[in-house]
């Protein structure tokens, strides 16, 4: 019982932490290379604990960042749902992918978050961004491996599920 | 895979529901999407969920603090000792430019009384302090530490040391979001000092530059001018500084000289900004004049001809109200 709450303490802990480290800013030149955090702690817990990520919290997370940081309210909303809505329904093959496949697949998945992101602003009325927008998928993909590990080892410590 | 919930999960195929699901989610995020671009809702729901937003605001202002606090704590002294000196030489610099225009603003004022016009060159100001936090709209909104509960309001300019930052965009009980001249939905009415040409300055895609896309191809402009405002429109009061030109070529329809600039306010590096309290004066028609006539007490007794002295008695005092209203009017 104890255990349990603890995960799902350490799990809701992880997601604000995202959350935060979304807000808080980067020098200037390292700007563009910022994964976005997010995306990447839903995709960890989507893969390892399908119990606990629906597409409702999802939803519930894309808001609250929308809240925090957001243009428009509901746009990361869209793209968090349409993330853990791919990776659910490949889990069961992403999670015996090895690692650095399973980098590809993260790079895959946030590629097309930005696409959707790129729509969404688009229509909004809102200009392209520059060339360098396009990195920050490619350092997530790149950090994946690393936070991927630092969660398991997180979780073996506390023993938790 | 020895799942117990594994029609919930399968291997391969997706379930419909899972779909289902997914499909009312989007719906409902695009209709949050469309209903807050038509109405604004998420500065509403934002400016109520303020206890909630601010307080992780300042959260994760708190690393930047922290870099900011570490690096005057440990900077070397030979490093502070020489800001010192060039903090000082700017000062005496600064004094001695202040004591030279206070002549010439007296005169100016001394002019301007003869002129009849009210507007002075004083400025009320407040200081605010920039709060480090990623707003990812591509970088062209910052977080200042003032809001409503200062007396800030939406729309007021934004000056650092150097020159015009931006306008107040949105306020919430204790923070507020500034504009900065580089979005590229903003626009400044600006006059190029040296030619006195009126033109605007739009912000650009890459946010670094501003852009006037539509001067006359006969104008008189060249690489190194600098933009003043020109308080046109009456939101940002006229004479700041506002950038140089960096390159000046021929637009590509041939109709238009296009000119680059780069903004004179240190946009990435500001700490401490300054918010503009009065707004400029309107240029536009001036007030309405109280009715003019003979005074008062001029006037016959009330119990002779009581209809017109009641007339002219009431225009005055809306009369003196007047000036306060057009700042508002104009927009």
């Amino acid at each position: 019982m104890n255990r349990q709450r603890l995960g799902s303490w350490l799990f809701f802990g992880t997601l604000v932490f995202a959350l935060l480290l979304m807000l808080v800013p980067l020098p200037l030149v390292l700007e563009p290379f910022k994964p976005y955090w997010p995306a990447l702690c839903l995709l960890y817990w989507s893969l390892e604990s399908e119990d606990r990520v629906t597409l409702g919290l999802a939803f519930a997370v894309g808001i609250g960042a929308d809240l925090l940081n957001g243009v428009v309210l509901g746009e990361q909303a869209l793209r968090l749902c349409a993330l853990v809505f791919i990776a659910l329904r490949f889990r069961s093959r992403l999670r015996f992918f090895p690692m650095w496949q399973q980098s590809l697949a993260v790079l895959a998945l946030l590629l097309n978050d930005r696409i959707l992101l790129l729509i969404v602003r688009v229509l909004a009325g809102g200009s392209l961004p520059p060339g360098s927008w396009w990195i920050s998928p490619f350092v997530g993909a790149a950090l994946w491996p690393f936070l991927f590990l630092l969660f398991d080892d997180l979780r073996a410590r506390l023993r938790i599920q | 895979m020895t799942r117990a919930r594994d029609e919930s999960s399968p291997l391969f195929a997706g379930n419909a529901a899972g779909t289902l699901r997914l499909i009312v989610y989007l719906a409902l995020a695009m209709v949050l999407m469309v209903l807050d671009q038509r109405n604004g809702w998420l500065w509403r729901l934002r400016y109520g969920a303020a206890a909630v937003v601010e307080p992780v605001y300042r959260l994760a202002g708190l690393p930047a603090v922290g870099i900011h606090m570490l690096s005057s704590a440990f900077g070397d002294r030979q490093q502070l000792t020489e800001q010192n000196q060039r903090l000082r030489e700017d000062l005496l610099l600064a004094n001695a430019r202040l004591n030279q225009m206070a002549a010439v603003a007296e005169q100016n004022q001394r002019l301007k009384q003869l002129l009849d016009t009210r507007r002075s060159l004083r400025l009320r100001v407040q200081l605010a302090r920039v709060i480090g936090v990623d707003l990812g709209a591509y970088r062209y909104r910052l977080t200042l530490n003032v809001g409503a509960r200062d007396g800030v309001k939406s729309g007021q300019p934004v000056i650092d040391a150097h020159g015009v930052m931006g306008q107040i965009r949105e306020v919430l009980p204790t923070t507020s979001v500034v504009m900065l001249l580089t979005d590229p939905a903003h626009a400044i009415p600006v006059v190029i000092a040296r030619s006195g040409l009126r033109t605007v300055a739009y912000g650009s895609r890459d946010g670094e530059q501003l852009t006037l896309p539509d001067i006359p191809l006969a104008a008189d402009v060249r690489v190194g001018d600098q933009l003043l405002t020109s308080g046109v429109g009456g939101r940002f009061p006229p004479g700041f500084p506002v950038g140089e030109i960096r390159t000046v070529a021929t637009a590509a329809t041939g109709m238009f000289t296009v000119a680059q600039a780069r903004p004179a306010a240190d946009l990435d590096r500001s700490d401490e900004v300054l918010l503009l309290h009065d707004q400029a004066e309107p240029d536009g028609p001036p007030a309405l004049l109280p009715p003019m006539g003979p005074p008062d007490d001029l006037a016959p007794a009330a119990g002779t001809r009581p209809a017109p002295s009641a007339s002219p008695a009431t225009p005055p005092g809306a009369g003196s109200k007047r000036p306060s209203v057009p700042g508002g009017a104009t927009r």
